[in-house]
């Protein structure tokens, strides 16, 4: 089974003192520990055969749509509310929900300001599959 | 097909006492090099050549194994016992092949897990192209395979393991679904094994019960998808593209099974199928038998909760759509495609309103794609008709 893990932008528990600052506040190494863990992730993700895809985002995007007939695309943004944005993905093929679940919490215990982990809210969405053969 | 003596050859190399991953591994690179030479097809072409090449192959992977244990240490290599045995006859080939496979479905393994390792070891394929099959990266799979290997290295297989749990990963295998795009056809492969190992146990009416369970519903693929990739359910089916030699092929191998009077799951399934094949519309379906096949199924597999829906089905088309409405509701709502259930039965019963609702509420928790756009669009028609004074 496959599922999508989204990073937002969205920090950690309400009302707690976990990675609410943003990333320029951080040292260096700081966020060089934090690059260094999402690496170890994939590798550890990999190393049981579970790891599919990954990318980071970059924070500049934009909103498009269709402008109608013969009209250019129309665009909105920069986007309201930095929670919403997504930073990146990672998406993993395991055996159950639960070790989608405990990925996912493997993903948002990444260190952040402090060294500290960041507890990060992790959006896990499931893959629609193939149908069954046999009904 | 050159890659089907996999089985047979990793089982000739662990009876000379190779270790099981090391031998598998040999056995790939064996392969490989076969293909090379003559190409995969080169067994179907010649009757005298599969006892040549089987030898071959034996041959190149037990030398290949020797080469990777010498490289990865001297001392390992004279801890191997090699076993000068004549060549094997059938009963010892047949012996292999279920050595291998019940060693690749080993129950400490997940079922995807077993499912790629039975691909590689048995039915020969590539790292690169299970990988593709099941659209992870080939790097992944390579782990996956190595670690299977690595959990079904340390347990014990002097004798041929269980049945029932090579029966089990290669339906679980088959019902993978259709894979869409090229590579890999998981269906036929499981197939494929499913004859291999019926072959090996020929007194066992489950493993004949599987293939022919399998070849009942793989006779129906080209129905199942419309031109637009959108799935036709059974009722809706185009029979006349069912593949009729496949069909009779498997309610052959189904009779000779329920001859044994040995009745198991697969056996209950298969015949099931067997019903709504035999019926040249769906207006003609048997639902009578087909009742009596699942309350069979559910003394034999009581958890089985897709039968259990099924059933109220059935029971709503042979005892009316209310009987099967009380069938269902003796059932846990919360189980998947219990809305869908429901939804074919309000309309059955002529609720489409009620109907309609079941069916987009089922879409919402449908898992597969190609079932949710169906569902979507029974309700869609129904709320279309609903519409239309």
């Amino acid at each position: 089974m496959k599922y999508l893990l989204l990073k937002h932008y969205r920090g950690g528990p309400e009302g707690q003192d976990y990675g609410t600052a943003p990333m320029e506040e951080w040292t260096p190494e700081e966020i060089s520990a934090h690059i260094a863990f999402m690496r170890k992730v994939a590798d550890d993700l990999r190393e049981r055969g579970e790891y599919v895809d990954g990318q980071a985002l970059s924070p500049e995007g934009t909103f498009v749509r269709y402008g109608g007939e013969g009209r250019p695309p129309v665009t909105d943004g920069p986007f309201a509310e930095t929670k919403d944005l997504i930073a990146g993905w990672m998406v993993v093929d395991v055996d159950s929900e639960e070790r989608a679940h405990e990925a996912a919490a493997y993903l948002s215990s990444a260190p952040g300001k402090g060294g500290k982990p960041l507890y990060e809210w992790i959006e896990v969405r499931p893959f629609l599959t193939e149908p069954s053969v046999v009904e | 097909m050159i890659r089907e003596l996999a089985g047979q050859v990793l089982g000739v190399l662990v009876r000379r006492g190779a270790d099981f991953a090391a031998a598998e591994d040999a056995v790939q690179d064996a392969l490989v090099e076969a293909v090379r030479r003559w190409g995969s097809g080169v067994v179907d072409d010649d009757g005298d050549r599969p006892d040549d090449l089987k030898a071959w192959l034996v041959t190149v992977a037990w030398r290949k194994f020797l080469d990777a244990r010498r490289a990865a240490s001297a001392r390992a290599l004279r801890e191997v016992k090699v076993s000068l045995e004549p060549p094997s006859g059938p009963a010892e080939q047949a012996d292999d092949t279920l050595l291998i496979l019940s060693r690749c479905c080993h129950p400490a393994l997940t079922p995807a897990s077993a499912i790629a390792l039975t691909l590689r070891a048995v039915g020969g394929l590539t790292t690169a192209q299970i990988a593709r099959a099941f659209l992870v990266p080939e790097a992944t799979m390579a782990q996956r395979i190595s670690r299977a290997k690595r959990t079904v290295s340390g347990e014990r297989f002097e004798a041929p393991g269980d049945v029932t749990a090579v029966l089990r990963v290669l339906y679980l295998m088959f019902n993978e679904g259709f894979m869409t795009g090229p590579g890999v056809d998981l269906a036929a492969e499981a197939i494929r094994l499913a004859r291999q190992l019926a072959a090996v146990v020929p007194d066992d009416p489950e493993a004949a019960g599987l293939l022919a369970l399998m070849l009942l519903h793989h006779a129906r693929r080209a129905a199942r998808f419309d031109a637009g990739g959108e799935l036709v359910p059974l009722d809706r089916q185009d029979r006349s593209l069912w593949d009729t030699a496949m069909i009779a092929e498997g309610v052959g191998i189904l009779q000779r099974a329920l001859s044994r009077d040995l009745l198991g799951e697969y056996q209950a399934q298969a015949a099931i199928a067997a019903l709504h094949d035999d019926a040249a519309t769906a207006a003609e379906t048997d639902w009578p038998q087909i009742l009596e096949w699942y309350d069979e199924l559910l003394v034999l597999a009581p958890g089985n909760r897709v039968a259990e829906l099924n059933r109220a089905i059935a029971v709503g088309h042979v005892d009316g759509a209310y009987a099967g409405l009380r069938a269902l509701e003796a059932l846990d709502a919360g189980l998947p495609r219990y809305d869908a259930a429901a939804a074919y039965l309000r309309e059955l019963a002529g609720e489409r309103a009620e109907a309609a609702r079941r069916y987009a509420a089922a879409a919402e928790a449908a898992v597969s794609g190609a079932e949710r756009t169906h569902l979507l669009k029974q309700a869609a028609r129904l709320n279309e008709d609903l519409a239309t004074p």
